[in-house]
């Protein structure tokens, strides 16, 4: 069994959702704008790879309901943001800007994360407490261990960490040390596995031969919970719920949220290979994009306008965006020297 | 100045860095109640607690992660790797991981940590308890790595160490651990990280080295000063990297000869890379052939005692080296 057989809520569609607490209608249409934007974004990044403009990209089509729900559910100006290369919604949401994140993708004189050196999305930033180092998935959950531990240390025990890892990271070892640490010493961890099924073509029954990623959460002492990652309103409720145990001292939590992952790996994938044409229908039919904007419309609170203005501002932000991006240099080679260590640049 | 053995030094540094700098902290497999299996950080926990003093599972790879991730959080951990042999589950979290923050993020992280580690043959350890693990990290840019071999330069370059904004690996040779002693410093000090020493002057040949072989050349060229009238200076690298290469050049261009020793396997290791600079810079004026003497390029180190004396280089070994390349 690939997928778990989780039934989003937008399937019964005669009873809209009600809002969860904490978001009001105009928090709802926000994060279905940012989700719109990763969307166009990302179409954008893949086109410009098949111009041959764009190195390679991971895209994030169909994790952005999860994503964006995740950020919202959390305080950006508190929490550290662990991420891995798929986190471009989350990214948006936490206020990393469009140009920022094509000059990525493009190598570009700017990018804030690492000036270019890195693989798109890696790195850190100057305005937001997110980082990512490496390609080699999971590194990032012992890391957020020592983040949180540091915080404890200092007595910032109400701030979280949150890892972003996926079903593939989940097999690392270091998946298994982080959880464990984690839970030895009841950090406040957020464990947030995007369960898009495949590690780049490995399904699931090949990658665990259990049935859900947060059943792991138990051998290590702590909660993990199971959520409709296409489901923007019961990830927002499944994160808050989490963090509110977290900052109140309950220790780590593991929260999987299973999406789809509506392209292949990465630009250089062809999933046509491991996936049935059935299988892509299937899950192109479930869009969170689709199912996001039908929920809120439902409950009354997106309409067609809205809808259509909300496109409009997002194409024309994407088409800014890459104007400017384009028109920038690529960073010197006087650059490539700097920052090996910090009392001495290299060659000197 | 008080006299004390390398590990005392090695402890009395954590002791003043800890009660200088709260976010100093230590962790590590038996590092806690235990003190550490060589008592590295005995009485650390009796003073700063078990929140500063942490005893891990027995899990090198996260041991490193965690250390990392504190110290890209504005923390200046010191991880303990118990013996050399076991930081290969590690070495993806510090050679891929931490070797690259500062360069990965342009320099707006950073990742001031020290993975202190045990390693070194001669103790009767075999396979999994000799290992020298300084190549690969040696080669690894990003990454400094320190290797002292007395208690003074042990407890400055701790200091340093502790204090520096990048990784820096400390390795610690086993055997010097009891068997150096001399004088050290009351109170803090620092030895500048990056600059190697001359142990002992001398205008016949120069000889290159580190850790616990230091001391067996130390007693190879006084033989040979005593027996053959030869006089070797004695160079220790103190910092693989990054590496004097200066100090290395000055001395290999008054005395005109050079010998490496190194306790570690020839194949790509630190004396490949001096004997390569060397080659480069000082080719002309050398007067003979630049030499290494290192064990065999088999698995270190087998138990067996035969087999392990046979594996190390003996002063013995230094001595019969230094007396052929003088006669070249």
């Amino acid at each position: 069994m690939a997928t778990p057989d989780i039934s989003p809520n937008q399937s019964t569609p005669e009873e809209p959702p009600s809002l969860p607490a904490g978001l009001d209608a105009a928090d709802a249409v926000a994060m279905y704008r940012t989700m719109v934007l990763s969307r166009l974004l990302d179409e954008r990044v893949w086109l410009l790879n098949r111009q041959g403009k764009v190195g390679i990209a991971a895209s994030a089509q169909g994790h952005e309901a999860a994503q964006v729900a995740i950020v919202e559910a959390l305080d950006p100006a508190r929490d550290h943001f662990l991420i891995y290369y798929r986190q471009f919604t989350a990214m948006l949401a936490l206020g990393t800007t469009p140009l920022e994140l094509l000059c990525g993708f493009l190598a570009k004189t700017g990018e804030p994360l690492s000036g270019a050196r890195q693989f798109p999305l890696h790195g850190s930033h100057p305005r937001v407490d997110l980082f990512s180092f490496s390609n080699v998935v999971g590194t990032q959950l012992s890391q957020a261990v020592g983040v949180a531990l540091a915080d404890r240390l200092r007595g910032e025990d109400d701030r979280i960490t949150v890892a972003f890892f996926g079903d593939g990271g989940a097999s690392q070892g270091d998946c298994h040390e982080a959880m464990n640490f984690a839970g030895i010493h009841k950090l406040p961890v957020l464990f947030l596995c995007e369960n898009n099924g495949f590690a780049i073509s490995v399904p699931l029954h090949l990658q665990m031969g259990i049935e859900s990623e947060a059943a792991r959460a138990a051998a290590y002492g702590f909660p993990g919970v199971s959520v409709d990652g296409r489901d923007i309103f019961a990830v927002y409720e499944a994160t808050r719920e989490a963090a509110a145990s977290m900052r109140s001292g309950g220790g780590p939590v593991l929260l999987e949220v299973v999406v789809d992952r509506l392209l292949p790996h990465t630009s250089d994938d062809d999933h046509t290979r491991y996936r049935s044409p059935v299988d892509i229908l299937e899950m192109q039919g479930r869009d969170p994009v689709d199912l996001t904007r039908g929920t809120l419309k439902r409950m009354g609170i997106l309409d067609d306008d809205v809808d259509k203005k909300i496109h409009q501002d997002a194409r024309r932000a994407v088409i800014e965006a890459t104007d400017k991006a384009e028109a920038l240099p690529y960073p010197g080679i006087e650059d490539m020297f700097d920052h090996v260590y910090a009392d001495a640049r290299q060659g000197d | 100045m008080p006299t004390m053995n390398v590990l005392e030094a090695i402890r009395d540094a954590m002791f003043i860095e800890m009660r200088r700098d709260p976010s100093v902290f230590v962790l590590g497999e038996d590092i806690g109640a235990r003190g550490g299996v060589f008592l590295a950080t005995h009485g650390l926990i009796e003073e700063f607690g078990e929140a500063r003093v942490i005893d891990t599972p027995l899990a090198e790879a996260s041991i490193i992660g965690i250390a990392l991730g504190a110290a890209v959080n504005g923390m200046r951990p010191i991880a303990e790797i118990q013996f050399g042999d076991f930081i290969w589950p590690g070495v993806n979290q510090l050679v891929g991981e931490a070797a690259k923050v500062r360069y990965g993020t342009s320099g707006q992280r950073q990742a001031p940590m020290v993975v202190r580690v045990a390693q070194g043959g001669g103790i009767r350890g075999g396979l999994y308890h000799s290992q020298s693990v300084e190549a690969l990290l040696v080669h690894t840019p990003g990454l400094k790595v320190v290797a002292p071999a007395t208690p003074y330069d042990a407890k400055g370059l701790l200091i340093s160490a502790i204090r520096d904004d990048d990784p820096v690996v400390f390795l610690e040779h086993k055997r010097t651990y009891r068997l150096v002693r001399g004088d050290a410093p009351d109170g803090e000090y620092t030895e500048p990280i990056g600059k190697a020493e001359i142990k002992r002057r001398g205008d016949d040949l120069t000889v290159v080295t580190y850790g616990m072989m230091l001391h067996y050349t130390l007693q190879a060229a006084a033989e040979v000063s005593e027996q053959d009238g030869i006089e070797a200076e004695v160079v220790d690298l103190r910092t693989l990297r990054p590496l004097d290469t200066e100090l290395v050049l000055e001395s290999v261009r008054k005395t005109s000869k050079a010998l490496i020793v190194q306790e570690d396997t020839p194949v790509v290791s630190v004396a490949s890379e001096v004997a390569a600079v060397i080659a480069d810079q000082a080719f002309f004026e050398l007067d003979g052939p630049v030499r290494r003497v290192t064990p065999p390029d088999i698995p270190p180190m087998p138990y067996s005692p035969l087999q392990e004396a046979e594996f190390m280089p003996s002063s013995d070994d230094i001595a019969h080296a230094i007396r052929q390349l003088a006669a070249v």
